[in-house]
C-alpha cells in the first residue's frame, strides 16, 4: 500500500485499472481525500461532491468487470477516461448540481439538466469529483474575480493561478485531480495551465458542444481540457468533443481518433517534428513581457529546431488590435448573455422595490461584482444606438482582419504556430487588481486565437525563477489532432530536462490544516 | 355607421389617415420555434410546456425550428414579397419579467420577406396594401398581474412560460392605408391568407393573431406625418375598425380644438368603445440589436424556395376569381372563400361532381350543408355530419339534370345530410313513380280529364298551364321535374284546342 494514487497520471489510471490493479473507487477515494486535506490554502474547489462520485465509481467499476469478464475486446471498447477522476470549472451543468460560474448571484441554482460535455463524460465512465473555482462569470486572468474569494497558485501560494479557470488550473496542477474541464473565451485555460505548469487546450470554435455551459461570449468560448502531461489532455478532448445538435455552432465534423492514440514512447513522439515547419510571430513577443518568460520560449524553438523541424519568424500584423477588438466583441455578447441573470426565475434575487425594474437593479446591483458590471457596461455601451457602427461593427469587421493573418500563414504551409502563452509568470495577488488594462494585457498572446477560432495549447516549456512558462501551439482549424501530435511531440523532445522534475513549490505546504486561506493571503500587504 | 364612424369620415374629408398595420401571427409547428416544447399549451397548467432554452436557463441555446422558416417564406411568396439568400438572427435586448433571457431572438436587419402587398376589396374597391417586411421571432411569455396586493404587502405578477418561445411572425405595412375598413379588411384578408396556406390559425380572440395600428392624421394635401399613435389590445376585426375610427375622430378633435397630441401607445377598450392612454412613447426605446452569435447565419438558397412554392396552394384571392367564373355570384364566393369548412365543402363536391353546376353546389354548401356544418360539425370527407361530397354530388346532378325536381330534390339532400342514406338509394324511391314520361303523361291525362272547366278555360285564352302543372306536381307528390310536367301539359293542352 501506501502508493499515492494521485500522483498518477490518467493513462497510468487507465492502465492500471484495465489490469484491476486500482479500481475507481481507489482513485476517487484517493482525490477527494486530498483535495479535501489541501484545499484551504489553494481553494481551487468551489464543491466537492463525494457521495456522487463515488457512486460514479462504483458504477465504473462495475462496469470495468463486466468487461473484464467480457474479454479483451470489451476491455479495449471502454474510454481511456473510464474510472478516472475529473474536475468541472463551476459554469458545467450537472444535473441536481450547483453551478455558480463563480457568481452570487447563481447561488442556489441547481442545475436542471446536464451539459452535453457532462453527458459525454458520463459516457465516458469519467468520474465527476465536484466543481472548480473560477473568476465571476468567466471574466478574468487571475481568479481573483471569484464571489466565493481567489485559487492560489501551488507553485506559490502568494501568486494567481490565472484565469478563469484558474481553479480548475490549480486543482490539477496540486494532484487533486488528474484531470479538469475549463473554458477558454481569451485565454481562460491556456492562460491558468501556463502559470500552474499543466497542459491545457482550447480546441477549435465547433469542436465541443457549449450546451449546458454558462455563457460568457458566445462567438468566443471554447471548453476544453487540463492535464498534466499531452497525453491527458487529448483524451479528455476525445471525450468531450464530437457534434451536439442542441448547440447550433457545433461543427459536424468527426472526431479524430487519433486523439486517444498519441505516441507513448518520448521518442516516437519527438521525431515527428523531423520536416514540420513551425512559424514564430513576432507579435507576441510583446514590449515588456517577462524576460525569463521570452528566454524560454526562444529555448523551446530551438528544442524545435533542433529536432528537425524548421522554423520561421512571421508576422500576424493585426495582433495588436486584437485587445481593443476583443473588449468590444466579449462584453457586448456577454451584456445580453448575462440579461437573463435577473432574479424572476432562479439564483439570487432581491424583491419588494417599488417596481419590476427596481427589483432587476437590486437585484444584478448587489448579485454581480465588479469586473462583470464593468464588462455589461463596456458591451451595452458598445451596441449602443450611435456607438454600433463605430464599436461592434467595426470590431466585427478587425475579427476577420485577425483571422485572416492566421489563415495566410496556414495557407502558406505551416503545420503551427509556436508563441508565449502569456507574457508573465504567475503574478501575485492584488498586482493587477487596480489596473483592468493590465489584466487584460495577461491575454494578449491568447486572445486573437479565440477572435479567430482556432486551436490552441499551452504546454509547459521550463521555469522563469521558479515558476512555470507556457508554451503556446496555434493550429489551423480542425487541426487538433496534429497540434496535440505537436505538443505531444514538444515533450517527448524535453522529456529528460531537469525542469520537468521540480513540482509546485508550495505543494508541501498545502498539507498544512492551519494554513492562510488565499483570500486571507490577498488581504493581507505583501 | 356608427356616430364614431360618421364623424371619423367626416374629419377625413379635411384631414387624411396615415395608417400602418403590424400584425403578430403565431405560427403553427408542433413545437416551440427554438427549442422542443410543443405549442400545444392552450388550456395547459402554467409552466408545463417549458425547458431549458425556453425558460433562458444558464448555457441553454437555441436551434432553429426550420418549418416555422417555412411557414414565414410561404407567406412571403403569397404576398409576393422578395425572400433574401441570406439572413441573420438578432438579439432584441430589453428587461422585462415575460422575456427571461433579457433578449428577443428576432430578426432585423434582414427579413424573411419584404417589399410584399396584398390587395383587398372594400367599398370603395380594391385597395393594395404594400408590406414592407415578414419576419420570424421568438414569443413572450405571459403575465398574470395580481390585483390587489398580497398578504406582504406588494402586489405580485406571475408568469407563465408556456408561450416563451412559440414562433412568432411579424408582418409589417408601410403606412399605406387611409381608412380604419382598409385595415379591417387587410387584416381579414390576410387572416384567410395565413388559414389557406396553413401557417397559422390566426384566431384573434385566442391571440394568434395581434393586431396593432399606427394612426396619424395630416390636413389634406400635405406631406408631413402628424404625430403618430400607437393602438393596441383590438381583439376582432371589429375592433380594429372601431379602433382606428375612433382614433381617426379623437385625433381630429384635438387638432381642431388646437391641442397637442403626443407620441403615445393607447390600448382600445371594447366596453367603452374607446382608445385609453397605455404609455407615452416619446423616447425610443433602443433595443441594441447584435447578431445572434448563437445561431449561424441562414443561408435560403433558390430550390428550398422553390419546393415551398411548390406547396403554397391556392390563394383566397385566386380562388375568389375561379369560382367566380365559374358561375358563383362574388358575393357567394367570397362568403365561402371566407369559411375553410365551406371551401372544403365545396371543392369536395365540386371535384365529386364534374357535371354539377358551381352554382348549384354554392347554393347547397352556402344553405342547408351550413346550417348542418354548424350544428354537427365536419366529417373527414369535408362535408357535414354523416354526409359524402359523391352522394350530395348525385344528388346535385339528379336535379341539375331534371331528373329530379327541386322541391323532392332539395327534400332527397336533407334526408341525406340527415343520416347519410346513399344518393341511389334515395333517387330510386323517386325515380320509381317519375321513371319516364310514361307515367307523367298519365298523370298529366288523369288531370285533364278532371278538370274540363280548366281545359274550357284554356280554350278561352285564359292561362290555365300553371294550374296543371300544380295539380300533377301535386299527384307526383313533387316527384317530377317541373319543367317537364310543364312541356307535356302544354303539348297535351295544344292538342285539346
Ligand atoms: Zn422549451
Amino acid at each position: 500500500m501506501a502508493e499515492d494514487l494521485t500522483t498518477l497520471l490518467a493513462h497510468q489510471m487507465a492502465a492500471r485499472l484495465r489490469a484491476g490493479e486500482v479500481t475507481s473507487r481507489e482513485l476517487a477515494e484517493a482525490h477527494l481525500a486530498r483535495a479535501h486535506a489541501t484545499d484551504r490554502g489553494l481553494h481551487a474547489w468551489l464543491s466537492l461532491d463525494d457521495d456522487r462520485a463515488l457512486a460514479e465509481a462504483d458504477a465504473a467499476d462495475a462496469r470495468l468487470a463486466a468487461a473484464r469478464a467480457a474479454g479483451p475486446a470489451a476491455l479495449d471498447a471502454l474510454h481511456p477516461l473510464h474510472g478516472v477522476p475529473v474536475a468541472l470549472k463551476d459554469l458545467v451543468s450537472v444535473k441536481g448540481g450547483q453551478c455558480t460560474a463563480g457568481s452570487r448571484i447563481l447561488e442556489g441554482y441547481r442545475a436542471p439538466y446536464d451539459a452535453h460535455i457532462t453527458e459525454r463524460l458520463h459516457e465516458a465512465g469519467a468520474v465527476i469529483l465536484g466543481k472548480t473555482n473560477m473568476d465571476e462569470f468567466a471574466m478574468g486572468s487571475s481568479c481573483e474575480h471569484s464571489a466565493f474569494g481567489p485559487t492560489a497558485n501551488p507553485w506559490d501560494l502568494g501568486r494567481v493561478p490565472g484565469g478563469s479557470s484558474g481553479g480548475s488550473a490549480a486543482s490539477v496542477a496540486a494532484f487533486q485531480t488528474p484531470l479538469s474541464i475549463g473554458t477558454d473565451t481569451g485565454g481562460s485555460i491556456r492562460q491558468p495551465a501556463a502559470l500552474c505548469g499543466i497542459v491545457g487546450m482550447k480546441p477549435t470554435y465547433g469542436r465541443v458542444s457549449r450546451y449546458g455551459i454558462v455563457a460568457f461570449a458566445s462567438s468566443l468560448d471554447q471548453v476544453g481540457p487540463f492535464g498534466r502531461d499531452v497525453r491527458d489532455a487529448s483524451a479528455l478532448l476525445h471525450a468531450v468533443s464530437g457534434r451536439d445538435e442542441r448547440d447550433s455552432t457545433s461543427a459536424p465534423i468527426p472526431v479524430p481518433e487519433d486523439l486517444v492514440r498519441l505516441p507513448s514512447s518520448d521518442d516516437e513522439a519527438a521525431a515527428w517534428l523531423r520536416g514540420r515547419r513551425f512559424g514564430v510571430p513576432r507579435e507576441y513577443f510583446v514590449a515588456g513581457m517577462d524576460p525569463g518568460v521570452e528566454a524560454r520560449i526562444r529555448e523551446a524553438v530551438a528544442v524545435l529546431a533542433a529536432s528537425g523541424a524548421s522554423v520561421e519568424e512571421v508576422s500576424l500584423p493585426h495582433t495588436d488590435y486584437g485587445l481593443a477588438t476583443y473588449y468590444i466583441v466579449a462584453p457586448a455578447e456577454a451584456s445580453a448573455n448575462l440579461a437573463r441573470y435577473d432574479g424572476v426565475r432562479f439564483g439570487h434575487s432581491v424583491r419588494g422595490g417599488e417596481d419590476y425594474l427596481a427589483d432587476y437593479l437590486a437585484t444584478r446591483g448587489s448579485g454581480f461584482g465588479a469586473e462583470v458590471k464593468r464588462r455589461i457596461m463596456l458591451g451595452t455601451y458598445a451596441l449602443s444606438a450611435g456607438y454600433y457602427d463605430a464599436f461592434y461593427l467595426k470590431a466585427l469587421k478587425v475579427r476577420t482582419l485577425i483571422k485572416r493573418d492566421f489563415d495566410v500563414l496556414f495557407e502558406a504551409g505551416f503545420d503551427a504556430l509556436v508563441a508565449p502563452t502569456s507574457p508573465d509568470v504567475a503574478f501575485r495577488f492584488g498586482d493587477k487588481m487596480a489596473d483592468p488594462v493590465r489584466m487584460y494585457l495577461s491575454d494578449a498572446c491568447t486572445l486573437p486565437v479565440n477572435m479567430a477560432g482556432l486551436p490552441g495549447i499551452s504546454v509547459p516549456c521550463g521555469l522563469s525563477e521558479g515558476l512555470p512558462v507556457g508554451l503556446q501551439f496555434i493550429g489551423p482549424a480542425w487541426s487538433e489532432a496534429a497540434l496535440l501530435r505537436a505538443a505531444r511531440a514538444y515533450e517527448g523532445a524535453t522529456a529528460g530536462a531537469d525542469w520537468r522534475q521540480v513540482l509546485p513549490r508550495d505543494l508541501a505546504l498545502l498539507e498544512d490544516p492551519g494554513i492562510a486561506t488565499p483570500a486571507e493571503r490577498a488581504a493581507a500587504p505583501h | 355607421m356608427t356616430a364614431t364612424a360618421e364623424r371619423a369620415a367626416s374629419a377625413l374629408e379635411r384631414y387624411e389617415a396615415v395608417i400602418g398595420i403590424e400584425i403578430h401571427c403565431q405560427l403553427r409547428t408542433a413545437s416551440k420555434m427554438f427549442c422542443s416544447c410543443s405549442t400545444q399549451y392552450d388550456g395547459a397548467p402554467p409552466n408545463t410546456h417549458t425547458c431549458p432554452v425556453c425558460l433562458g436557463l444558464p448555457g441553454a441555446l437555441p436551434v432553429m425550428n426550420k418549418a416555422a422558416v417555412e411557414h414565414v417564406i410561404a407567406t412571403g411568396l403569397a404576398i409576393e414579397a422578395s425572400v433574401p439568400e441570406h439572413t441573420q438572427w438578432e438579439r432584441k435586448n430589453y428587461f422585462y419579467p415575460d422575456l427571461p433571457k433579457g433578449y428577443q431572438i428576432s430578426q432585423y436587419a434582414i427579413p424573411l420577406a419584404a417589399d410584399g402587398r396584398l390587395t383587398v376589396d372594400t367599398s370603395a374597391g380594391p385597395f393594395t396594401v404594400l408590406i414592407r417586411r415578414a419576419h420570424l421571432e421568438e414569443d413572450t411569455a405571459k403575465l398574470a398581474h395580481g390585483d390587489a396586493p398580497s398578504s406582504s404587502g406588494y402586489r405580485t405578477t406571475l408568469v407563465d412560460f408556456n408561450r416563451s418561445g412559440a414562433p412568432l411572425m411579424e408582418i409589417v405595412t408601410e403606412p399605406c392605408l387611409r381608412t380604419a375598413e382598409q385595415a379591417r379588411r387587410y387584416a381579414e384578408e390576410l387572416q384567410l391568407l395565413l388559414r389557406a396556406i396553413g401557417v397559422s390559425d390566426a384566431d384573434m380572440e385566442r391571440g394568434q393573431m395581434r393586431v396593432e395600428a399606427n394612426v396619424s392624421l395630416r390636413p389634406r394635401g400635405t406631406e408631413p406625418f402628424g404625430t403618430r399613435v400607437e393602438v393596441k389590445n383590438m381583439n376582432s376585426f371589429r375592433a380594429v375598425e372601431r379602433a382606428i375610427a375612433y382614433e381617426i375622430d379623437r385625433q381630429a378633435a384635438a387638432i381642431d380644438a388646437g391641442e397637442p397630441l403626443s407620441m403615445e401607445t393607447r390600448g382600445w377598450d371594447d366596453g367603452r368603445q374607446a382608445t385609453y392612454r397605455m404609455r407615452s412613447k416619446e423616447t425610443s426605446e433602443d433595443y441594441r440589436y447584435f447578431p445572434e452569435p448563437d445561431l449561424p447565419p441562414l443561408r435560403v438558397d433558390r430550390a428550398w424556395i422553390e419546393r415551398i412554392r411548390d406547396g403554397v396552394p391556392e390563394l383566397p384571392a385566386a380562388r375568389r376569381k375561379r369560382y367566380v367564373a365559374a358561375g358563383i355570384t362574388p358575393y357567394d364566393a367570397s362568403v365561402i372563400v371566407a369559411d375553410q369548412g365551406m371551401t372544403g365543402a365545396f371543392e369536395a363536391i365540386s371535384a365529386a361532381g364534374a357535371a354539377v353546376p358551381a352554382k348549384e353546389v354554392a347554393n347547397f354548401v352556402t344553405g342547408p350543408h351550413a346550417r348542418l356544418a354548424k350544428a354537427a360539425g365536419l366529417n373527414p370527407r369535408g362535408t357535414a355530419g354523416p354526409s359524402d361530397p359523391r352522394e350530395i354530388a348525385a344528388i346535385l346532378a339528379a336535379i341539375a339534370d331534371g331528373t329530379v325536381g327541386r322541391p323532392i330534390g332539395r327534400d332527397l339532400l336533407d334526408r341525406h345530410l340527415a343520416d347519410g342514406t346513399p344518393a341511389a338509394d334515395l333517387l330510386a324511391t323517386v325515380r320509381s313513380t317519375i321513371s319516364d314520361d310514361d307515367d307523367l303523361l298519365a298523370h298529366v291525362e288523369a288531370v285533364i280529364r278532371a278538370n274540363p272547366k280548366a281545359v274550357a278555360d284554356f280554350r278561352a285564352g285564359k292561362p290555365v298551364t300553371g294550374f296543371f302543372v300544380g295539380q300533377v306536381m301535386r299527384a307526383t307528390g313533387g316527384a317530377a321535374d317541373a319543367a317537364r310536367v310543364t312541356a307535356l301539359v302544354r303539348a297535351r293542352l295544344e292538342a285539346e284546342g
